[in-house]
């Protein structure tokens, strides 16, 4: 027997009080974060302003500007335009490239570990540069293009490895290649004739010391392609976050996730091209900026706050020895590994924090 | 839209499906037509398939052989996104991410709604407040989801579903997890919305005797392969329950609903208020035999 349909079908348009309710409740997260953004920026150009005027060779801004208009004042001109000024731009983007590629991988996979420095796609990426470099002898774009196929190369297999498990497993599998990278790396040194420690310590733990304009111009011309698209392609992100049925109940397929994975994968391998893996910036950064927006994702202050890392860290490298110059990368480890214990201490890192208590 | 339900052609429907993971097949050579504008109920043991036939009605699994059709068409073939706007899932383990709001977690819903460099509009703040209201949350527009009950956080997603704003409403065990308060207050938030909206749902539900009680179509699954199919009142029977639960059983009338209502035959502490009567450990058989008939007599004895 079949019984008639007769449930009416009604949709009361909602009140205009329930309208406010929702534009208010829906804007204050996205008013935080405007407010947030532009505090980083504020801080990044303080930061930017200081490591580039201050130090042990201080310059004025009058001066800073002539310089810049291309004005040749005896000692400054040189200090700024060869070191400090490339020093500043080379942070900002790599720390941009780091800290949105990291904030992509953490949060498409939903675990603060699975950041490209510690599963091994930073190293990649460089074990691919430096041997290029030291056994081809390459420069340019073919240094950035090893990076990236080297990058690319260690994110498929961990995530072969992997599977769809996501979690520990990726990150073990991710520590193995890590480990087998820095080996790499250190196999090439010794294929070397001449032993360069700064160029060993950029590429095993990253700096921004003594990079040429030309190397920085392609870094920026990189990036002028990889944020834009990354911002279009990170709008799928709101879906991924909520699981991958969710996700997909949405309308976003794995393809999109996997876009969005390949763009982090060369913000991560270009600014590893050009500065060498630094050190925990794309595993620091993500969960800073988090924290900043209340545990929310974000990516541009994710960047920013990478960003304002680098200059600090090359800042308090150059300056906070007297004698000793140490590549940023020292810096941002040693500040890294008390915050991975902290992480590790504070709680499951699997990636299972918003599941649904049982 | 009084129609009847059987002049109304199915929008979703399987068609010789099977399914299943890597090596084996879990769902096999299935039809399925779901009923327009109805509430249909998959229930089956563990494992018997059930999730993996709503997640290939949700296209979450691609067929290994035959089709799962939307409206006509494959849909695997269809753009996901163009479905998404038709089709909405809630699966069981949803993830809500660190800090978000409800207003925010009930607007992405939306994401089905906008094409690639579309800005959000009035029509999705309308969307999202109706969503809400339906559900009861208004008041928890801007809570962290995080931080709610079990009942509350459930509430939210599905309205997260319902801002999507789809015909069609596939729900993975929306009900587990909660207590049976709970239960049943989700349950009537679905039957209101099918009944206000016409929403068609189709959901995975553990509860035999609520599944009889909200669903106007019940589909018994059993080692992935229909066993039942139609009313409640067709398809909980003792023989249908003893078959896909293998569990001795007792069907009577739903003293509230008047839909069947399975009782239990466990082995043990079988009538315990009348320690000399027939119903001892050793007459399973007797029960049966008159099973055919009890769901009436039961309530003709009433």
């Amino acid at each position: 027997m079949t019984v008639t349909l007769d449930r009416p079908v009604t949709a009361e348009p909602p009140t205009p009080d329930a309208l406010g309710v929702v534009r208010r409740a829906r804007r204050a997260p996205l008013r935080h974060h405007r407010r947030l953004v532009a505090g980083l920026v504020v801080v990044l150009v303080g930061a930017f302003a200081a490591r580039v005027l201050l130090g042990d060779f201080t310059v004025t801004i009058p001066d800073f500007v002539r310089i810049l208009g291309g004005e040749q004042i005896p000692g400054a001109t040189y200090i700024v335009m060869e070191s400090k000024l490339p020093r500043a731009v080379l942070a900002v983007l790599v720390g941009l490239a780091f800290g949105v590629g990291g904030a992509i991988f953490q949060t498409t996979l939903r675990n603060p570990l699975a950041s490209p420095d510690i599963i091994g796609v930073s190293l990649g990426a460089s074990a691919a540069a430096v041997s290029g470099i030291a056994l081809a002898g390459w420069t340019g774009w073919s240094v950035s293009a090893a990076a990236i196929l080297g990058a690319l190369g260690v994110a498929l297999a961990v995530r072969a490895v992997a599977g769809d498990h996501g979690g520990f497993r990726l990150v073990l599998a991710g520590i193995g290649l890590a480990a087998a990278m820095q080996s790499v790396i250190q196999y090439v040194f010794t294929r070397v004739d001449e032993w360069d420690v700064q160029l060993v310590l950029r590429w095993l733990t990253g700096s921004v010391n003594g990079v040429a304009w030309p190397a920085i111009g392609l870094l920026a011309l990189a990036l002028a392609v990889l944020l834009p698209a990354t911002a279009w392609a990170a709008r799928s992100l709101r879906a991924t976050e909520l699981g991958d049925d969710t996700a997909a109940g949405l309308g976003v397929g794995r393809a999109r996730t996997d876009l969005l994975m390949l763009l982090g994968v060369l913000l991560v391998a270009v600014g590893v091209a050009a500065a060498g893996p630094v050190a925990f910036v794309a595993f620091l950064s993500g969960p800073i900026a988090r924290a900043l927006n209340h545990g929310r994702t974000t990516l541009p202050a994710a960047g920013l706050v990478g960003a304002v890392i680098v200059l600090a860290g090359d800042y308090a490298g150059a300056y906070a020895f007297a004698d000793l110059n140490l590549p940023v990368g020292v810096v941002t480890g040693a500040f890294g590994a008390p915050f991975l214990l902290w992480l590790l201490a504070r709680g499951p890192l699997t990636g299972q924090r918003g599941r649904r208590a049982a | 839209m009084t129609a009847t339900a059987t002049t109304t052609p199915a929008r979703l429907e399987a068609s010789d499906l099977t399914l299943g993971y890597t090596d084996t097949a879990v769902v096999h050579d299935l039809d399925l037509q779901v009923p327009h504008g109805r509430i249909s109920v998959i229930v089956g043991a563990n494992a018997c398939g059930k999730s993996t036939l709503l997640r290939g009605l949700a296209r979450l699994l691609r067929p290994r052989s035959g089709s799962v059709l939307l409206d006509g068409e494959a849909i695997h073939r269809l753009p996901t996104k163009q479905v998404a706007r038709t089709l909405g899932l809630l699966p069981q383990n949803p993830v809500a991410p660190e800090g978000v709001t409800v207003a925010d977690l009930v607007a992405r819903g939306r994401h089905p709604h906008h094409g690639p460099f579309a800005r959000w509009t009035n029509a999705d703040d309308e969307a999202v407040a109706e969503a809400l209201t339906l559900t009861d949350t208004l008041g928890l527009a801007d809570r962290v989801v995080d931080e709610l009950s079990g009942g509350q956080r459930q509430r939210v997603w599905i309205a997260m579903a319902l801002a999507q704003g789809t015909d069609l409403l596939l729900l993975d065990e929306p009900t587990t997890y909660l207590d049976v308060a709970h239960q049943v207050e989700m349950l009537d938030l679905l039957a209101e919305l099918n009944a206000r909206r016409g929403t068609t749902i189709v959901m995975v539900l553990h509860d035999l005797n609520l599944s009889a009680r909200y669903a106007d179509h019940l589909v018994a699954l059993h080692t992935g392969r229909i066993v039942a199919e139609g009313t409640p009142r067709e398809v909980v029977t003792e023989e249908v329950v003893r078959t896909v639960f293998g569990l001795d059983n007792r069907v009577i009338d739903d003293p509230v609903s008047h839909t069947p209502l399975v009782v239990p035959v466990g082995r043990h502490r079988p009538g315990r208020a009348e320690p000399s009567g027939p119903s001892s450990p050793s007459s399973p058989t007797e029960l049966s035999s008159h099973s055919s008939h009890s769901s009436h007599s039961s309530r003709e004895t009433r």
